[in-house]
């Protein structure tokens, strides 16, 4: 029986001011909702354009449990298109990357779409004749997104035509992506170094909460970060630390650390730790890349850009980026309890491979299947998920450092280890969630 | 120990799975040279690990860390505790070079992970890079080629 399709009052009710209901996590319901409304209503990201660098070159993805692709057309601009063949459905990306040059062509009937998706050519089409195919589904070829903005790279699409306008939606948190290309002596990234898929037995959620839940490194970590520490310690006098120490370490900075690196709240449920500083503001220098940064920016410019050393930056609905170290995480939706991490790194074009070395180690220490901060996380999600289906309290609490007086879809900066970014990004989920209902 | 024999390298192979498998983790990091890795690379026949990703890619004071967090008392992942199990073919050996103190080994193996309810499967590819060190065989590289390596994973606590 349908609980909450159709049932407005009761999907309003799943958010409190301070807690949300634990079905926003484990209902399949729910689930199913988020992915017909807040993934629709909203821009999500599809991938970046360096994967599709060449007229003809595409990626498959989703956004939110939906096939897409994403190609390059033949005039240079980046289509997205609705992953199936209009004929009878079949996945268009013969691989999950690759080149179809100037058209798609079906490897079922070989019917062939343009790379804006537009119908070319159906095999023996006097089949077709007087049947009125052209007013078919099929016959207007595959559906294209509608709306689809490119920001300095970054590709995004909106599946609905209600939600907000592409600026109206991000607003000043572009300048988390701003802060990451600019890092770019050629003002320019380009994907690098491979993804890693990291599969997560919890609802998409609770990995975008952790991205700003400050409160947690020093706990869950002490088993990963805290024994690099003590290892490191047995070093001999005098040696250089390296650069997997200086990775690890710092997830073992105490409260007062998180409490004033600061947190920024936006509207529309977009956030950032690291206001002042982060994890990521002790790392060496590499040798040349200031130079390189002084010469194209100008020196007070490079040195600002490279003094902002956000932390995490969570854009609403599921993608956190990491500006000072270029590295984008989705998470996808494939269930209420099932969600794919993929971790996607950036070379800086125009910089020292030295770089682009750390920021792979970052992913595979951090972000990896094999990474011993990746078993620390993932544990506590399974567990909560576990532990959400216990019917005496159906609540998770959203609480610390609220103050009543807090509104949405403001801009504020505030202390860091608030738990403001989780209640704007539940605001935000309730505004998308209900909005074309 | 001079130069070994073929069947040295073998049962060098062989023991060091037993190890992990008998959660012997020190003894096993025992067998890395001071300079040695272990490299579990993401690409299919990738030869870049520097500026390519990769699951792994550690040397001995990384390794380190993972052995010591396994005992944690605080490491909840690993609790209750993950076992493993390995299935070697026997071990081929490629090449063997005195002059250079460099010996290859091919093994294919089946891996399990379990943990709780869950178990997991998987099937790879070993190479060994060994070498002479102080009369002893050390691990230079050990290699691990999971034939499904750009998968996605959930989580791999052990060492394959
Ligand atoms: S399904 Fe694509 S051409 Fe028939
Ligand atoms: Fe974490």
């Amino acid at each position: 029986m349908a609980r909450y399709r159709g049932n407005l009052e009761a999907i309003k009710g799943l958010v409190r001011e301070t807690e949300v209901h634990r079905d926003v996590y484990i209902d399949e319901e729910v689930f199913q909702l988020e992915m017909e409304h807040v993934f629709a209503n909203t821009w999500a990201y599809v991938g970046h354009d360096s994967q599709v660098a060449k007229p003809g070159d595409y990626y498959g993805t989703t956004i939110g449990t939906q096939p897409i692709l994403m190609v390059r057309h033949t005039d240079n601009t980046v289509k997205v298109l609705h992953n199936r063949c209009p004929h009878k459905g079949t996945r268009i990306t013969t691989e999950s990357c690759g080149n179809t040059g100037k058209f798609f062509r079906c490897p079922y009937h070989a019917w062939s779409f343009k790379t804006d998706g537009s119908l070319l050519a159906i095999p023996l089409k006097k089949g077709y004749e007087n049947t009125g195919v052209e007013q078919s589904h099929a016959g207007r070829g595959m559906s294209p997104v509608k709306h689809v903005h490119n920001y300095r790279g970054f590709v995004f699409a909106k599946l609905n035509d209600v939600g907000p306008g592409f600026e109206e939606f991000f607003g000043d948190s572009l300048s988390s992506f701003d802060n990451m290309v600019d890092r770019s002596p050629a003002g320019r990234l380009e994907v690098a170094g491979g993804v890693l898929r990291y599969m997560h037995n919890c609802n998409w959620k609770m990995l975008v909460e952790n991205q700003t839940d400050t409160c947690h490194p020093m706990v869950a970590h002490e088993s990963s970060a805290g024994t690099a520490i003590e290892v490191w310690k047995n070093a001999p006098p005098g040696a250089k630390k390296p650069m997997a120490v200086e990775i690890y370490a710092p997830f073992m900075a105490p409260y007062e650390f998180f409490e004033n690196m600061g947190i920024r709240v936006w509207p529309n449920g977009h956030g950032h730790t690291g206001v002042h500083h982060s994890i990521h503001s002790d790392y060496s220098a590499v040798p040349g890349y200031f130079e390189k940064m002084a010469a194209a920016h100008g020196e007070e410019r490079a040195k600002a850009i490279l003094d902002e050393n956000r932390h995490n930056t969570v854009y609403f609905p599921n993608i956190m980026i990491k500006g000072p170290i270029q590295l984008v995480r989705v998470f996808k939706p494939i269930a209420a309890n099932k969600t794919l991490v993929e971790s996607w790194t950036f070379r800086l074009v125009d910089a020292p491979d030295m770089l682009l070395e750390r920021t792979l180690m970052y992913n595979r220490l951090i972000n990896a299947p094999t990474s011993v901060v990746g078993h620390d996380d993932l544990e506590m999600y399974e567990r909560a998920q576990e532990g959400l289906h216990v019917d005496a309290n159906q609540w998770v609490n959203l609480q610390r450092l609220y103050d009543p007086s807090e509104v949405p879809d403001t801009t504020a900066v505030t202390n860091g280890t608030t738990e403001w970014q989780m209640r704007n990004q539940f605001r935000a989920w309730s505004k998308f969630m209900t909005m074309s209902m | 120990m001079t130069a070994p024999t073929d069947q040295q390298l073998i049962d060098f192979v062989i023991r060091e799975t037993r190890l992990i498998d008998q959660h012997r983790f020190e003894e096993w990091l025992d067998l890395f040279a001071e300079d040695g890795f272990y490299w579990m690379p993401l690409e299919w026949g990738q030869t870049d690990p520097r500026l390519t990703t990769s699951l792994m890619y550690e040397d001995k004071l990384l390794l380190k860390i993972r052995v010591e967090r396994l005992k944690g008392n605080r490491t909840f992942s690993q609790k209750p505790k993950s076992r493993c199990h390995h299935v070697l073919q026997t071990p081929q050996v490629d090449s063997r070079n005195e002059a250079t103190n460099e010996y290859v080994t091919w093994t294919p193996m089946h891996y399990v992970e379990t943990r709780l309810d869950q178990q997991d499967l998987y099937a790879a590819w070993a190479t060994h890079t060994l070498a002479v060190v102080d009369g002893a065989l050390k691990i230079k590289l050990k290699r691990v080629d999971i034939v499904n390596c750009d998968a996605a994973f959930g989580n791999i606590q052990l060492f394959m």
